[in-house]
């Protein structure tokens, strides 16, 4: 598919075919869509229960201290005011984590982070409740925060939690240790702390069973099974007593993978024996939910005189947090992907995710590889300086191809069109320049009218990535799903979270190809199945897809075994055209809906990926299961004396294996992109001593219409042989590669020697 | 406030998508976007900010687009309030809210009801908005998901199917 930001066809193919019905291949509309255009759609914030009362979490102020007493009598004493709970009203597990149990549901003798949650309370109004927080007295006892991450890795700050200050050291090593190229650049990069802020904030009503010996939790989330694992070893409950229903998810982007309220709404349900609605403001919700690692990279790259890269060193530090989330993870992710797109040979790579005093960071879109992927990318083109050769060049010369070795021993199996991204992107036409005359809303600065035309610079820039999908090491994160079929209507069931994304019209898409039917109902969202794994790291349209695909495939056959055995037939000569179940042999031929009246076909299936291997200390291993590449290309236009950026457009080819519904695929990349420009430019949580600056919209900027850039899109469709249907995940490589690309650009316009994102107006005045 | 503080008898009503509406029993200091989605049953209308920054919450009071989050239930009783369940009288989606699924412009869909209040209220006021034109009158509402490209998608193609109604 080519181009657009032009108007895309609704029902029709990546070759323009125009087909009535949403299969696999074309713009399939999504079935939430008419209910969320209506405000119909029930977002978990939505749900309500007759006689429900209200939670709320207190949180501590401070980034570390020890907690003396807590005395919650003056606010039971309110009127209206139904429970109050500590750590000690907590019967099961003390603490939770995706990866390490290390995170306490409640703090009891420290608090780690300044918002770490201390109490909560059950009141009949959020006002009531509100009130009661302020009523609960926490004695503290002030201690110094560690900060510093470097402190951290060199053990000069007290122990801040019993698994220590460095939650894993990771190191990749390969090849000669002692080659030094001709040609060495090297840098020191930064990039800040970024937020999901997803719009949909958390929120969940918890029921309590009539016993209360169990409770339903109606939650956003990506992932119910871990969630409900987590919960019912803090409840002290069996897996059956804590069932999950998802509710309407309001995005995610990795901000939603750790628990936040679950456990805290479920306790409360069953003290008060009550329906508990819990949902945060946006300001606790920059509290309530894990961040992207702040990170501080060091790179040296050394190549020959012609450009060919030879070897890759770097030192990556990522800033945890006060728990450790899925910092191990992101780690590794960062560490085997500093080579980039990439050939080279040999590797020097130690990195540190460590714990400090910070707010918890874990997954956010791009997860680890956003950090690699602004310093190998800025260290090209140092390289390409240092070379006399063009950023496109540079890039072309080294481009990873299927069948290299990668820095972890790993052979790049994946198919690999690292070069046809790359030429493809470069093929997109450039935008026109800015008029002499603009609107003030093309100027940066935009309706501030702070630009000036003449002090306007324009710069390109070049950014390319790899991105590993699915996890890593050695975790079977398999998905399941069930297809019913029954008079040519099939009911699909999976727990795989919806988060926005679209996998609903995805499944839809499958069944209507694999089954030749038109009607494709879906079952809620919920634990009543077995696990979807996680909506992230790129994977649900793999492994869900696969696991509906495998599903429906298993129906099919037994269907046509069906057929063949009524007709006295082959079941292999049997096939679906269109909506019927035709003998491609013979002349039998009649409808789906007449081959399955009054039957019933139910198959259950799981998807598994291949095994993945955990690295060696020296970070060698087969760790990951597949990669997807992407290139961006960017245009800035730049007041160099105010510092204003304006992205103008961004163009991308990328490798997407297939393209099941170019219209979602297109949003992915829209999105992904925006993101990235927010990275880029503006998003930026404000630390100071570990307590958080700008925890609300005033001040942490997102990217709004006006700053979003004309976006040219190249899709590259070479099927993925490993892959069920051919498609490799797109979620993430959109947002990975445009931040470089934009500061490389903004490098381009400026001369600035840029080395941190965001890139701050003083950056580039004073930079 | 419900069973504690501040109760009183008292009541006051709001005129919302043409119904007058009672709200009994308030706390005078909930936000018109409390008082539609918790008292009068009407959570299309979303809140993510607290603070008018993101637009979810767009209301049209008398003509005119604002945030729900920024105005006090109390002060709005001689409003006529318009909620994104408002915007049809029949059910049918709307041409709005056809553009925005054709479109793509919806991906999670919490900052929709927001989205496509304020472009109903710009093309009321500019039946014929110019790309700028429409990249500012969106400009208070943030969607997170989908970079915007479909959302300007989606109101190119009902301005334009206006337009083609209109000739």
């Amino acid at each position: 598919m080519t181009p657009s930001s032009s108007p895309t066809s609704t029902r029709s193919d990546v070759n323009g075919v125009v087909s009535s019905r949403g299969v696999l291949g074309v713009s399939a509309l999504r079935p939430d869509g008419i209910p969320k255009v209506q405000g119909r759609f029930a977002f978990s914030s939505d749900a309500w229960a007759d006689n429900m009362l209200w939670g709320a979490t207190l949180r501590s102020p401070h980034p570390h201290a020890k907690i003396r007493s807590i005395d919650v009598s003056r606010a039971l004493a309110i009127n209206g005011v139904s429970a109050v709970i500590t750590a000690d009203d907590v019967p099961g597990q003390l603490t939770y984590g995706l990866i390490t149990s290390d995170q306490p549901v409640f703090a009891r003798d420290v608090v780690r982070y300044a918002g770490e949650p201390v109490a909560a309370v059950a009141a009949d109004h959020p006002e009531t409740a509100r009130r009661a927080l302020d009523a609960i007295r926490v004695e503290y006892e002030v201690l110094a925060p560690l900060v510093d991450a470097e402190a951290a890795i060199a053990g000069s700050h007290p122990t801040i939690h019993p698994d220590g200050n460095v939650i894993r050291r990771q190191r990749v090593v390969r090849g000669d240790q002692t080659f030094i190229g001709d040609v060495v650049v090297e840098g020191t990069y930064e990039i800040g702390m970024q937020d999901q802020a997803f719009l949909g904030l958390e929120a969940a009503l918890a029921l309590p069973d009539d016993d209360n010996g169990g409770v339903e939790l109606f939650v956003a989330t990506q992932w119910l099974h871990e969630d409900q694992k987590q919960i019912a070893a803090c409840l002290n409950l069996p897996l059956d007593k804590v069932r999950l229903t998802l509710g309407g998810v309001g995005g995610a982007f990795g901000g939603r993978e750790d628990i936040s309220l679950q456990v805290h709404c479920c306790l409360l349900a069953l003290k008060t024996g009550r329906p508990i609605k819990m949902q945060y403001g946006r300001e606790e919700s920059f509290f309530g939910h894990i961040h992207r690692h702040p990170a501080r990279i060091f790179m040296r790259h050394h190549a020959d005189r012609d450009g060919t890269l030879r070897r890759v060193e770097a030192r990556v530090v990522l800033d945890g947090g006060a728990y450790a989330s899925t910092s191990s993870a992101v780690l590794i992710n960062a560490v085997t992907h500093m080579q980039g797109p990439y050939k080279c040979d040999i590797a020097t790579v130690d990195g540190y995710a460590v714990r400090s005093n910070n707010p918890p960071c874990g997954a956010m879109r791009g997860f680890g590889v956003v950090q690699a992927c602004f310093a190998h990318e800025s260290q090209m083109d140092k390289l390409a300086v240092a070379c006399g050769m063009d950023p496109v060049d540079i890039r072309l010369k080294n481009a990873m191809r299927t069948g290299d070795k990668l820095i972890t021993g790993q052979t790049m199996d994946s198919v690999a069109p690292v070069e046809r991204c790359i030429r493809e992107t470069a093929a997109l036409p450039l935008p026109p320049l800015l008029p002499e005359e603009p609107d003030v809303l093309q100027l940066p600065g935009g309706s501030g009218l702070t630009a000036r035309r003449s002090n306007v610079k324009r710069g390109v820039g070049w950014g390319v990535s790899i991105k590993n999908l699915m996890y890593s090491e050695g975790f079977d994160d398999y998905a399941t799903a069930r297809c019913r079929l029954s008079n040519g209507i099939v009911t699909l069931q999976f727990a795989t979270a919806e988060v926005g994304q679209g996998f609903v019209v995805l499944a839809q898409q499958i069944a209507r190809s694999v089954l030749g039917v038109d009607t494709v109902l879906l079952e809620p969202i919920s634990t009543a199945i077995g696990s979807a794994g996680s909506t992230s790291a790129s994977r649900q349209t793999w492994m869900s897809g696969g696991a509906v695909d495998g599903a429906c495939r298993v129906v099919r056959e037994r269907l046509f075994e069906h057929v063949a055995q009524r007709h006295g037939l082959d079941p292999l000569r049997l096939v679906i055209e269109g909506t019927d179940v035709v003998d491609s042999m013979g002349s039998l031929r009649f409808s789906v809906a007449e081959a399955s009246r009054d039957l019933v076909f139910d198959e259950t299936f799981e998807h598994h990926h291949r095994a993945t291997e955990e690295l060696d200390e020296n970070g060698q291993g087969n760790c990951h299961v597949a990669f997807a590449f992407v290139a961006h290309r960017a245009v800035v236009d730049v007041d160099v004396d105010l510092g204003l950026v304006k992205v103008v457009q961004v163009a991308t080819a990328q490798d997407v294996g297939r393209v099941l519904n170019p219209l979602a695929a297109l949003g992915q990349v829209e999105g992904g992109i925006a993101q990235g420009l927010g990275l880029a430019v503006m998003e930026e949580i404000v630390l100071v001593d570990g307590k958080m600056r700008n925890p609300s919209f005033t001040d942490y900027l997102l990217p709004t219409a006006l700053d979003a850039p004309d976006v040219l899109v190249s899709m590259i469709e070479e099927p993925e042989p490993q892959a069920p249907l051919g498609a490799k995940g797109i979620g993430e490589p959109p947002c990975i590669s445009v931040t470089p690309a934009i500061v490389a650009a903004i490098r381009d316009a400026t001369g600035k020697d840029l080395s941190r994102v965001p890139v701050r107006p003083q950056d580039i005045v004073f930079g | 406030m419900t069973s504690s503080q501040d109760q009183g008898n008292e009541f006051y009503a709001l005129t919302v998508n043409g119904m007058r509406h009672q709200v009994q029993d308030a706390w005078v200091g909930e936000s018109l976007l409390y008082v539609l989605r918790e008292r009068l049953g009407l959570p299309g209308t979303k809140g993510a900010c607290e603070q008018g920054e993101c637009g979810s919450c767009t209301v049209v009071m008398d003509g005119e687009a604002v945030c729900a989050c920024l105005v006090m239930a109390a002060t709005a009783v001689d409003a006529d309030i318009v909620t994104v369940e408002g915007l049809s009288t029949d059910g049918e989606p709307t041409d709005v809210q056809r553009s925005f699924v054709d479109a793509g412009g919806v991906q999670c869909g919490f900052c929709t009801p927001g989205l496509i209040v304020a472009v109903h209220a710009l093309l009321e006021r500019n039946s014929s908005p110019s790309e700028l034109e429409i990249r500012e009158a969106i400009s208070g509402n943030i969607c997170r998901c989908t970079g915007y490209g479909r959302i300007f998608e989606a109101v190119r193609q009902a301005r334009d199917t206006r337009q083609q109604g209109a000739q």
